[in-house]
């Protein structure tokens, strides 16, 4: 029975640690929230995008998540607001506001 | 098959959110797509040396990685991988496994150009079946932003930063990937993030799918060291291909092929200007070194286009 | 029925390996190791074993090869001394905190500088802090039912950790002494399958090792690692009272010889201690009651049973050819004279350094140190306890 990552905290004891501090679970990082790292968000503009896919390979945070060929909105548990799929879209369908800002956009 | 990017998105991502690389970084993006172009059913164990990415995507008790991965020291990545290959063709010869799984070495410039170079040097000529993979982000940066043989000539940097008497670094940028030609590898490439990834997607197939050693050396931009506009990273990118700073290229069994020749090859100094790395040059005393840059450049490219058999 | 032969301990590490078969071996020749994956290479040239053999570009590479293949769930081997060894520091230690059972003989050889090929301890005393087992050998013998051993003590669950198993350089590694060998298939069920439980190449779980540790979690590693080693203790009488029923032959932490009613005794490793017999056969016959205690097992360190063993004697002197320059002794002395420490302080001790760089140790230069052990007790005054044997003064 493998150790979980996810019992591995900073109450670990050492008898429950992994040892050799190795993880037995693929790609738990997905659990870990970078999405309050932000200070800009990006905001989608359905109407604008055409799907053409050019911004899902930009995110380094795998934050624009793909289903059949389509993007879908923002995975924001994960994207830091870097911006660079914003300036890769060639028809403004990403729009830049300030993250502090997001409540005032959503009304 | 033709590369259809519609297509490619759909495959499963293999690097996932929740790493801790910085806001804009280009390595993520690279490694992204580089594991894209593995075929699904397909297995892989990732190897990254000491430096941002490993210490970003693997960070105690968080993984990034959807494959098995190993991260032992800065300096060698290169011989670690190969040790896995090696285990791999043992344990496969004795029948012990019977799933195709494919080999992704990982390092920045500082655990390929400089630390880790005799340990790629060697696993590239052992000939294991395995792919190294630079991501060239052109400094020390984990440690902070210190000078690399892969930093270009005049950059800032915090070893080699420009003062009153010295404008930065003061040595060219190492062709590294034309040392790793001279190994006679089945396949070389150097790349970087073009808008539809073509580029980068179809060289990782390549080395990928290739057997023996592969190595790819991917300019991948750091926000924080170059110090441009965050949200520029593409542009950048492009500013780097389309100036010849970094030609895209690959030398498939020895026949050199150009893969992109600039329509308008653009001066120097539009690859320098949004860079704060560079600002330094933009003075009354320094503006002539940016001269130097655009000789040294012009040459490699007039080299590189005989090499390719294209005409200059 | 065991295999009567005649083999160098180079030859006979050979040998073993051979027969233990196993999926890699990442090796880079250094002397006077190097014949090890000389010998190995033929073996893989002509089909004798299975092995994936991997001539790395440095010894750095070659442990880092080893950690690799290891991590990925094979059983992987190599061989070094000295500089290589050094060469290899930091991943020793990886190699030990990551948990992999890589075995490994050092044939012990002088760290440079100056540049010295001969043999000294220097190599894996050095090495001692890293998180390996170590193990010494005086014979060809040893050498050789050491590393088939080394293999069982590493793998145990409750271990998991890197094994080194040391011969001196040239003195043992090259010379040509009687051996009895086990035969293939019989080495073959003592050492088993690699069965790990958490391998890179295995499909149905994907692992990630090697992570940046924060010092919310390292230390709680690290005491795991270190309970590992502790572990090693039982598992090594474990592993050496099986290989007695399949061998015939015995091993222990470490041997005694004429111990037991010694009053005057030395503390020795490795190729010396042969030396060392002879002249307490002789000193015996005088009616000097001399004895000898020869370490077999460094790390764990066999603490309370050398204390233990060593309580009844008068004088001691404890004989280290490495120096740990700590100004006061050897590595052998702090250690032993820890181990006597709160268990038997009544001993006067005394610390040898000898041998270095490959000096050759004569049956003459023993007798000295039984002398002056002699002197000690006669006169009841210790003087130097930080002594060097057979230097020019």
């Amino acid at each position: 029975m493998s150790k979980k990552a996810k019992e591995m905290t900073p109450e670990t004891p050492w008898k429950e640690i992994t040892p050799g501090g190795a993880i037995y679970e693929a790609g738990n990082a997905e659990g870990y929230r970078t999405g309050d790292w932000r200070s800009m968000r990006p905001v989608w503009i359905e109407e604008k995008c055409t799907q053409c896919m050019l911004c899902p390979p930009t995110c380094p945070d795998t934050a624009i998540p793909v289903k059949e060929s389509k993007r879908l909105d923002f995975d924001y548990d994960h994207c830091k607001g870097c911006g660079v799929c914003v300036k890769a879209c060639p028809f403004d369908a990403i729009g830049f506001i300030k993250e502090q800002d997001k409540e005032e956009q959503e009304v | 098959m033709a590369y259809n990017l519609k297509q490619v998105m759909n495959k499963p991502d293999r690097l996932t959110g929740g790493h801790r690389m910085c806001a804009g970084c280009g390595a993520p993006v690279t490694v992204r797509t580089v594991l894209r172009a593995l075929q699904p059913e397909h297995r892989a164990v990732c190897g990254a040396a000491t430096g941002c990415l490993e210490v970003s995507t693997f960070l105690y008790p968080y993984t990034a990685w959807k494959d098995s991965f190993i991260h032992s020291a800065f300096e060698n990545a290169g011989a670690t991988v190969s040790g896995v290959e090696a285990a791999y063709s043992a344990l496969k010869r004795k029948g012990k496994i019977n799933d195709t799984y494919k080999f992704i070495a990982f390092g920045g410039d500082g655990g390929t150009y400089d630390i880790g170079l005799q340990s790629l040097s060697g696993a590239m000529e052992r000939g294991h079946d395995m792919v190294y993979v630079c991501y060239d982000n052109e400094a020390y940066m984990n440690t902070g932003i210190q000078r690399s043989s892969g930093t270009p000539k005049y950059a800032d940097t915090t070893t080699s930063p420009q003062g009153t008497v010295l404008p930065g670094k003061m040595q060219f940028k190492k062709d590294l990937t034309g040392v790793m030609i001279a190994h006679k590898l089945p396949y070389v490439a150097q790349s970087t993030l073009t808008a539809n990834f073509k580029d980068l997607y179809e060289k990782s197939e390549k080395a990928i799918y290739t057997k023996g050693p592969a190595f790819l050396n991917v300019m991948a931009p750091c926000p924080r060291g170059w110090r441009y506009n965050t949200p520029d990273l593409m542009e950048i990118c492009k500013l780097a291909v389309d100036t010849c700073m970094w030609p895209l290229y690959e030398v498939e069994n020895g026949v050199w092929k150009l893969n992109y020749k600039p329509k308008k090859k653009l001066p120097v100094i539009e690859y320098l200007k949004p860079q704060g790395r560079f600002k330094h040059l933009f003075t009354n005393e320094n503006k002539h070194l940016i001269d130097d840059i655009q000789e040294d450049i012009d040459r490699r490219w007039k080299d590189l286009l005989e090499k390719c058999g294209e005409n200059f | 029925m065991s295999i009567r032969e005649r083999l160098s301990g180079n030859e006979a590490v050979a040998v073993a390996m051979r027969q233990i078969n196993p999926d890699v071996v990442a090796a880079f020749p250094i002397t006077p190791s190097t014949e090890i994956p000389q010998y190995f290479s033929q073996f893989v040239s002509n089909g004798q074993v299975q092995t994936e053999f991997v001539a790395v570009e440095s010894e750095h590479s070659a442990m880092s090869a080893c950690v690799g293949a290891q991590a990925a769930g094979s059983r992987t081997m190599t061989a070094t001394s000295a500089n290589g060894l050094a060469l290899m520091w930091e991943v020793l230690y990886i190699a030990a905190a990551m948990k992999l059972p890589i075995t490994m003989s050092c044939v012990n050889r002088a760290l440079s500088g100056p540049l010295n090929i001969h043999n000294d301890h220097s190599d894996s005393m050095g090495a001692r802090d890293s998180g390996w087992v170590q193990l010494y050998s005086e014979t060809n013998q040893e050498a050789y039912d050491n590393l088939i051993q080394a293999i069982r003590i590493g793998e145990h669950k409750d271990v998991m950790l890197p094994v080194m198993v040391c011969q001196d350089g040239f003195i043992t590694s090259h010379a040509v002494e009687n051996i009895e060998l086990l035969e293939d298939d019989k080495v073959k069920a003592f050492i088993g399958e690699y069965k790990p439980e958490h391998y890179l190449l295995n499909p149905e779980e994907q692992i990630a090792i090697g992570p940046l540790d924060l010092p919310a979690h390292c230390f709680e590693h690290k005491r795991e690692q270190a309970q590992s080693m502790i572990n090693a203790k039982k598992v090594i009488m474990e592993v050496a009272k099986e290989y007695e029923k399949l061998s015939g032959r015995k091993y222990d932490y470490f041997e005694e010889y004429k111990l037991k009613d010694a009053e005057l005794a030395i503390v020795i490793i490795n190729s010396t201690a042969g030396t060392a017999k002879t002249v307490v056969d002789s000193l015996r016959e005088k009616g000097v009651k001399a004895g000898l205690l020869k370490i077999r097992v460094f790390r764990p360190f066999p603490e309370e049973e050398i204390a233990e063993a060593l309580k009844h004697i008068k004088v001691l002197a404890i004989m280290d050819k490495a120096e740990s320059f700590s100004a006061v002794g050897g590595p052998l002395g702090a250690e032993i004279k820890s181990a006597l420490y709160g268990r038997a302080e009544g001993i006067k001790v005394v610390n040898f350094i000898y041998g270095l760089g490959g000096r050759d140790v004569k049956a003459n230069d023993i007798d000295k140190v039984y002398s002056e052990l002699l002197e000690i007790l006669k006169t009841g005054k210790v003087k130097e306890t930080y002594r060097y044997l057979g230097i020019r003064e």
